[in-house]
């Protein structure tokens, strides 16, 4: 008590409270002025050169032609617009990559952690394999070795008749949306907002009787029905089924695939998926074994346990490694500049290399960077938020 | 409380490091040991800014000092074109364009051994010169506006005219630009030749789909892959890949011209100097052919030479060596050293070579090609 007392007297300067914050401060400073150094170096340099920094020449005609663009793009358009096209791309791989990433992952961890001898041992085999492996190497094997060995494309493998393999793309059956397709569009969003009334239904009533129906399930197959439903009922189907085939040099029809997009969404589906077999294993084997027996004890079966108290417990173990697993994807998805597959990176590189805009391009796609992965990092932050433990 | 000073201090110490290393030719950070004191910083890191700071040399007479202080020259080649610039299994590089930047080190040094080749890729070339990471770009580069302006370089003068081509596989029954339609075609990025095909195609009203890889290797490895049904690039850059292809004789490169490609070295805007002696190193490769002096006969024709214009070109009357900022001797040095632009044609582009490509306009003027030397005086 005394002690305490006495402390009120000290210096300042020798007051650990303030120095902690006079440091803090003497650190921002430190780090403000080494950025403008930097900053200042840079425009100073550029100067030199007659270069100025704007963002200006976005809007010239950028002259070059991109391989996959997911809206209208020809050499005419602006580098704005080329940009656009390699921001669609990088977020198209992503999404593709996250969805494919995550169920295979899911799958291999519950795999991984199998009875059955043989199923465990090629899981285990598989992360172990493709975790120890560079990414680069890996797309470029998949790139080089595996889809341009494919055959020409007047010798394409045909899988079960719609499906084409070739050297210049991967076809699949498409649909193209007929006339009766906006009609079909309002009853998938009917569908829609009745499978969330049914949803929140259930929930409700899980909280009032305490009972845990199958929420999920039931939701989606509202969905479904509505669906499909409406796909019988309607006189002209809303999508005409378009089968890729071979016209000259090259497959038209249906969807094709080229072999950079696939080269890359299969690289990064099949070696983040190792990462998050291991996450999943991890979550699940973080639940102690006492909850199991103890669901055991109260009859719940097999199923039930793992629904309802495996899986909710090890998904806070999960979820904030997964976030990490899904940002790297974000990231490494820069890498298909490796494999010729046109994102944000490579068309910023070309668009950089033909204007001598380096300062701004970098400028640019690491901001675009940052707010893919923020993004994500918010979305997955309020789902941990939702799921975590409530404690009382 | 320890811990926080002594991290304050680390900090302190890095910042002074960095603020001297961004304060330029500022001498090495003064007592950035155990003494330093957090006033003395304050006042070093405020003053940097101010301070000129590291950028690429520029200004005029900059770029040879530089050079002369560190003993070689720093040369920005390509290392994946036979022919032009290629490293082999050794380390050693070899063709047109690092031969000229031999050429430019025998006429400093008069040693063509003093340079540093660093192997850049057509996307970061112009960067790196820029930076002041290279002192010179020679890497079958095409002279253009844009590129003469915009990204801060001067075209010495075209070493090598060229002209856009394209190459397809000999059973695919392709003959003219119109045949491709629908197909493929492998182009690399950052190129004037990604431009023109998409200018080309568009004129002709050809629909293709490009395929854009990042370095030469990866856009012919696609090819030879069969990713693409034609590859497309300098005709100079067909010949040479298509000697690295499987099977050379399986490719044709087809009888069109898709546009001019002046391929020349390059240097920085700002540094008139450096501009001109690389340029008239350029011009004493192909006076060394005119006059007919080579290798092998210079100390003959030093020796014995009447005409005033090869006594200057020699050094033996004048001084345009010295007007340079050179010596005397340097033009005798490039053609006694490296040769002059017949030689370097042959040993990288010549009949005897897996590479060969005919002069065509790469000729002298008196040979009806477009190579011509102002006067030496």
């Amino acid at each position: 008590m005394q002690r305490e007392t006495s402390q009120t007297t000290i210096p300042f300067w020798r007051d650990e409270r303030v120095l902690k914050v006079l440091g803090q401060i003497a650190f921002v400073i430190l780090v403000g002025l080494f950025f403008s150094v930097i900053f200042r170096n840079m425009m100073t340099g550029l100067a030199k050169q007659g270069i100025t920094l704007s963002l200006g020449f976005l809007r010239g005609v950028s002259g070059f032609d991109i391989a996959e663009t997911l809206f209208p793009y020809d050499r005419n358009s602006t580098y704005l617009q080329a940009y656009q096209i390699g921001l669609l791309n990088t977020l198209l791989v992503s999404v593709v990559g996250i969805f494919f990433a995550t169920i295979l992952g899911v799958v291999l961890g519950v795999a991984r952690l199998s009875t059955n001898f043989i199923i465990n041992r090629l899981a285990a085999f598989y992360l172990e394999l493709i975790r120890n492996l560079s990414l680069l190497v890996f797309l470029i094997f998949w790139y080089l070795g595996v889809f341009l060995k494919l055959p020409k494309v007047k010798e394409a493998i045909i899988w079960t008749g719609n499906i084409f393999l070739s050297n210049r793309g991967v076809g699949i059956p498409w649909g193209i949306p007929t006339a009766s397709f906006p009609t079909f569009r309002l009853i998938l969003l009917f569908g829609f907002i009745l499978a969330l009334i049914v949803f929140f239904s259930l929930r409700a009533y899980s909280q009032r009787t305490g009972r845990a129906p199958l929420t999920l399930l039931w939701t989606l197959l509202t969905f479904l029905l509505v669906a499909a439903a409406g796909w019988i009922l309607l006189p002209e189907k809303p999508l005409a089924i378009d089968l890729p085939r071979v016209q000259g040099l090259r497959l038209t029809g249906g969807k094709i695939l080229t072999p950079e997009f696939m080269a890359l969404t299969s690289g990064l589906t099949l070696y983040t998926a190792a990462f998050i077999g291991e996450v999943v294993r991890a979550g699940i084997q973080s639940v102690s074994k006492g909850q199991v027996e103890a669901a055991r004890a109260l009859g719940l079966n097999g199923f039930q346990t793992l629904r309802l108290v495996v899986f909710p417990q090890a998904l806070r173990v999960i979820v904030p490694p997964l976030t990490s697993q899904y940002l790297n994807l974000i990231k490494n998805s820069s890498l298909a500049i490796s494999v010729g597959y046109p994102d944000v990176f490579y068309v910023s590189n070309t668009i950089q290399n033909q204007t001598g805009r380096a300062v701004e391009m970098i400028g640019m796609v690491m901001l675009t960077y940052l707010a893919f992965s923020l993004i994500t990092s918010l979305l997955m932050n309020w789902y941990n938020k939702k799921i975590k433990l409530v404690e009382r | 409380m320890r811990k926080i000073f002594a991290i304050t201090g680390i900090l302190i110490v890095a910042g002074l490091v960095l603020a001297a290393c961004g304060g330029a030719a500022t001498s090495a950070p003064s007592g950035s040991g155990e003494t330093v004191t957090v006033k003395e910083t304050v006042i070093v890191t405020v003053v940097a800014p101010a301070s000129p700071a590291v950028v690429a040399p520029t200004g005029y007479g900059v770029t040879l000092e530089t050079v002369k202080a560190r003993g070689n020259l720093i040369c920005g080649v390509n290392s994946q074109v036979p022919g032009f610039g290629y490293v082999d299994a050794n380390g050693n590089f070899s063709g047109f364009d690092v031969d000229y930047c031999r050429a430019l080190a025998a006429a400093i040094f008069g040693d063509p051994t003093k340079v540093e080749f660093r192997p850049v890729t057509a996307a970061e070339r112009f960067t790196a010169l820029q930076s002041g990471e290279i002192d010179i770009l020679s890497r079958n580069t095409t002279w253009t506006l844009v590129r003469d302006t915009e990204l801060g370089g001067n075209f010495v003068h075209t070493t090598f005219y060229d002209g856009q081509g394209m190459m397809v596989p000999a059973d695919s029954g392709i003959t003219t630009l119109q045949d491709l339609e629908g197909g493929t075609i492998c182009v690399q990025t950052g190129t004037t030749t990604e431009l023109n095909l998409a200018d080309v195609m568009a004129s002709l009203g050809v629909s293709y789909t490009p395929a854009v890889f990042e370095d030469a290797d990866a856009t012919f490895a696609a090819y030879s892959e069969g990713r693409c049904d034609a590859v497309t690039t300098d005709k100079s850059g067909l010949v040479s890949r298509r000697t690295v292809l499987a099977d050379p004789a399986a490719h044709v490169i087809l009888d069109v011209t898709m546009s001019k490609e002046p391929l020349g070295p390059m240097v920085r805007h700002g540094d008139d100097q450096w501009f001109d002696i690389a340029q008239w190193t350029v011009f004493a490769l192909f006076a060394g052919e005119e006059f007919g002096i080579t290798s092998a006969n210079v100390d003959e024709v030093k020796a014995s030479a009447t005409a005033p214009e090869v006594k200057r070109l020699l050094g033996l009357e004048g001084d345009l060596g010295l007007k340079l900022g050179l010596t005397n001797d340097w033009a005798y040095n490039i053609l006694k050293l490296v040769g002059n632009y017949e030689e370097v044609y042959n040993r990288n582009l010549g009949p005897d070579t897996p590479t060969y490509i005919p002069r065509g306009l790469n000729n002298l003027y008196i040979n009806g090609g477009l190579l011509y030397a102002p006067p030496f005086r």
